[in-house]
């Protein structure tokens, strides 16, 4: 019997140039400006007078074939056989004319994409795998995302908050979802539970010690066994141990919890960019549609819409109003976990007379 | 037809609401493909334990070491059998997308067409490192699939200690801020490092960023090892036209409120138009018949802000280039750390600037293989060894644009202070 050849891989990574919409080409590095007719549209002009039109739709991220072909099938009919997806998995159709706009968003929104997610809106949230398909997952990803933005879809199609608003969840602490003006987060609340007969077997012990952050892990033996044991005053939940070790389960049906923190930024317009801090923790993994949640996220981003002034990100607003502010505007409980008490994080701390009242 | 569908009354409630469903469309796929009804089934035995189900494996495709995600259920009848059999595989191939995530139709619908043949047909837009994931393909089909994909000219992604999958903004393409050729960039890094791509021999994972202005769209700074960010030397471009186009809209109390008040260097105030500072480092443009905005460029540190609310009327200078920031990565171990300045700027047009620009990042990344310990990323490779130790390696000089301020303790040996104030000196010289 013939042996099936074995193929090599073409390797290398393409141009993107052919993926161009035309007028994204010929007027490549040379616009001007933008402005936004509407939600969800961008209207760039270039130095040379040419403009495109660009409609923003949000999409669930995780698509059947389907929806892929009958967003191609709107590209195709409605817009120019161009399209291309933001980070936060929103597709936008560029087009050459803007009698093609209006025929375009309708034809979207008909079909349930909604056109949004520009300028001072809430966008789709940064998401990660959850249990639709990662090994560690504390909670979903995709279904949390769908009860949130079930909730947000009118603050996604309008732009009336103080400035943008980026949001992400991730599934478990590593926070694949990554930092955002209100990011969603498991918390475990409990330090593995180590199934001993399966530890010498799977793990490498010497590996899994160095992964602790608190050097809580030790070898010892179990029923004359090579395991692991965790010094569990120190250990703080983090479940770094857990992949590189799966009998290490962190994963608990009422150990893990939700928390949500705030005030993240990657630009460096005005302030330079921050991480997101602690608000709330101890919400239920509440599935499928995780109310808690989402009644604490909608709170936050109330206040925020109330309070905010134009132009200021989250964190913005908050180092305007002060952290005792925020708590007394969001109604949202301050507790000691919320000092850092992690290596360095005394810079945390308030060394000065400045105090609200 | 496929087989007939498990109850899913937690995935149900999924179907309501106003968001597009992910539920609904695996239920399309579940119409067609037996895989996506055992998802379904896995999926909705999540819900109801509320725990994940799936384990890692080893599996990858024929010459890389990388860019499968193996996931196998361990859902399983008493007698070992899978419950969920036909979702009992599941990998996901992680694919990169042409840079910018732009698409023609024909080329999206041939990737369903592989899809739909090779595996679930279920398609994430995109994973957050930027690949666009294909999840769900039997172990037999991970191979045929990529062939498939491969033959249209796309690369798998990379997973583990390995380079990892780029992103860059829309930049050039569609962004009048844009201060480099950010997909152009973005090709020939991952084209340099392939082999750091596809067979996994780093410490741990790396990944490069490229934002095409401090804007930063791609998040570059917390989320990667090496940022690459555009800028400008000379000062802010304007517009009188649409500076008066924008004031005539807006008005005096957002200019002052939303613009000039939110300098973080308080680089911009308001003059009386024709009494603006004469100065080589000066921007100005008239607002109206007798208001003037004056920008310091020598205090402006580039955030971006002024430029973002009045577009057009302000704009990035012309002398363009990038900003480098090293070190980037979320919590694990150390907690999360924020890239920072490696090179305040270096001109990214020329032939020869690209050059310079791939011998920097092949530096960074041989220091990275040597010194880093296992499972240890830039930046916490950095905190133990000291920026000072970390530029010497890469043949960097020191700049006071990497601090925030000098030390504040007196703990270290200065024993050597008068060399390097020669070196200062010479620098300065050199300038
Ligand atoms: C078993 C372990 C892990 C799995 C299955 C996993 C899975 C994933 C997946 C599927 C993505 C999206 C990939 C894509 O865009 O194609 C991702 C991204 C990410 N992962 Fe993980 N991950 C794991 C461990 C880790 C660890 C240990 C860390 C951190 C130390 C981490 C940090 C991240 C971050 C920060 C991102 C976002 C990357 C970006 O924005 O560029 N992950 N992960
Ligand atoms: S956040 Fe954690 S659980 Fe979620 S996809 Fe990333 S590694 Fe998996
Ligand atoms: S959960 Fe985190 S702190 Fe606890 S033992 Fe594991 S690695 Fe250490
Ligand atoms: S990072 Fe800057 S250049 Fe790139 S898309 Fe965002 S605003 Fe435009
Ligand atoms: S870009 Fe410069 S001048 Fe404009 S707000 Fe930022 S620091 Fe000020």
């Amino acid at each position: 019997m013939a042996q099936p050849q074995i193929r090599k891989p073409i390797e290398g990574f393409f141009d993107n140039k052919k993926f161009l919409h035309p007028k994204f080409a010929a007027n490549y590095g040379n616009w001007k400006y933008h402005d936004r007719p509407r939600p969800g549209v961008l209207h760039h002009v270039s130095n040379t007078g040419d403009e495109v039109w660009s409609v923003r739709a949000g999409t669930q991220r995780q698509m059947d074939h389907y929806t892929v072909r009958k967003l191609c099938d709107i590209v195709d009919n409605f817009g120019e056989g161009f399209c291309r997806f933001t980070i936060r998995s929103n597709i936008e159709i560029p087009v050459s004319s803007e009698a093609k706009v209006a025929p375009l968003v309708a034809e979207l929104e008909n079909n349930g994409f909604p056109v949004g997610g520009t300028g001072n809106s809430v966008s789709m949230v940064a998401h990660t795998q959850g249990w639709l398909h990662c090994d560690i997952p504390g909670t979903d990803a995709s279904g949390v995302v769908k009860s949130m933005m079930d909730g947000l879809i009118e603050e996604f199609k309008h732009e009336e908050m103080p400035n943008r608003v980026r949001l992400s969840t991730s599934c478990c602490e590593i926070n694949c979802g990554g930092q955002a003006d209100i990011a969603v987060v498991v918390q475990y609340t409990k330090p593995p539970k180590i199934n001993h007969d399966l530890v010498a077997a799977i793990c490498e012990r010497p590996t899994v010690v160095a992964r602790c952050p608190v050097a809580a892990i030790r070898p010892t033996i179990v029923n004359g066994r090579p395991s692991l044991e965790v010094d569990e005053k120190k250990c703080v939940c983090c479940g770094a141990c857990y992949p590189p070790c799966p009998p290490m389960q962190i994963n608990d049906r009422e150990g893990n919890k939700i928390a949500i923190w705030v005030g993240g930024k990657n630009s460096n317009a005005r302030s330079k960019p921050t991480f997101h801090k602690l608000v709330a923790a101890g919400l239920p993994n509440n599935a499928p549609r995780w109310p808690e949640v989402n009644a604490v996220v909608k709170k936050i981003l109330m206040a925020y819409k109330e309070d905010g002034r134009p132009w200021e990100r989250m964190a913005d607003w908050i180092d305007r109003i002060g952290w005792p502010r925020f708590f007394e505007k969001t109604g949202l409980p301050f507790t000691k976990y919320m000092i850092d008490d992690w290596r360095g994080g005394r810079v945390n701390l308030n060394a000065s007379a400045h105090v609200r009242f | 037809m496929a087989k007939p569908m498990h109850d899913t009354p937690n995935l149900d409630e999924l179907e309501k609401g106003p968001w597009p469903s992910f539920v609904t469309g695996l239920k399309r796929l579940a119409k067609e493909n037996d895989m996506a009804v055992d998802l379904l089934g896995q999926l909705e035995h999540s819900y109801q334990t509320r725990l994940g189900h799936w384990k890692g494996g080893t599996l990858g495709v024929v010459g890389y070491g990388g860019g499968v995600i193996p996931r196998f259920s361990e859902i399983k009848n008493p007698d070992g059998s899978y419950r969920f059999p036909d979702a009992g595989e599941f990998h996901t191939l992680r694919i990169m997308p042409p840079a910018g995530m732009h698409y023609d139709t024909g080329t999206l619908r041939q990737l369903c067409d592989v899809w739909q043949k090779h595996g679930s047909g279920l398609i994430a837009l995109h994973g957050q490192s930027g690949d666009i994931m294909f999840q769900g393909a039997s172990s037999e089909n991970v191979q045929k699939a990529f062939d498939e994909f491969n033959e249209m000219g796309f690369d798998l992604g990379g997973a583990g200690p390995a380079l990892r999958t780029s992103a860059s903004c829309i930049g050039a393409a569609r962004c009048e801020q844009s201060c480099y050729d950010e997909a152009r960039t973005h090709h020939l890094v991952i084209n340099k490092f392939l082999d750091e791509l596809h067979r996994p021999a780093l410490p741990y994972k790396f990944k490069f960023k490229f934002s095409g202005c401090p804007n930063d769209c791609m998040n570059s700074i917390q989320r990667s090892d090496f940022a690459t960010i555009g800028t400008w030397r000379d000062n802010i471009r304007t517009d009188e036209a649409l500076a008066k186009k924008w004031f005539a809209k807006h008005g005096m109390n957002e200019l002052v409120n939303d613009v000039i008040g939110m300098c973080p260097t308080r680089a911009i105030q308001i003059k009386d138009a024709g009494a603006v500072a004469k100065d080589g480092h000066v921007s100005s443009v008239n607002v109206s018949d007798t208001q003037a905005l004056e920008i310091d460029n020598k205090s402006c540190v580039r955030c971006m802000h002024c430029i973002n609310v009045m577009t057009g009327a302000l704009q990035v200078g012309k002398d363009k280039g990038v900003t480098i920031l090293i070190g980037g990565k979320s919590v694990l171990k150390i907690g999360a750390t924020m890239g920072s300045v490696i090179v305040p700027f270096m001109p990214l047009n020329t032939d020869e600037d690209y050059e310079n620009y791939l011998d920097l990042a092949q530096r960074v990344m041989d220091f990275f293989a040597e010194n880093a310990l296992e499972h240890e990323r830039t930046g916490e490779m950095i905190e133990r060894i000291g920026l000072a130790n970390f530029l010497e390696g890469i043949e960097v000089d020191i700049d006071p644009n990497m601090i925030n301020r000098p030390r504040m303790n007196p703990y270290t040996n200065m024993v050597g202070w008068d060399e390097e104030v020669a070196k200062a000196e010479a620098r300065k010289a050199a300038a």
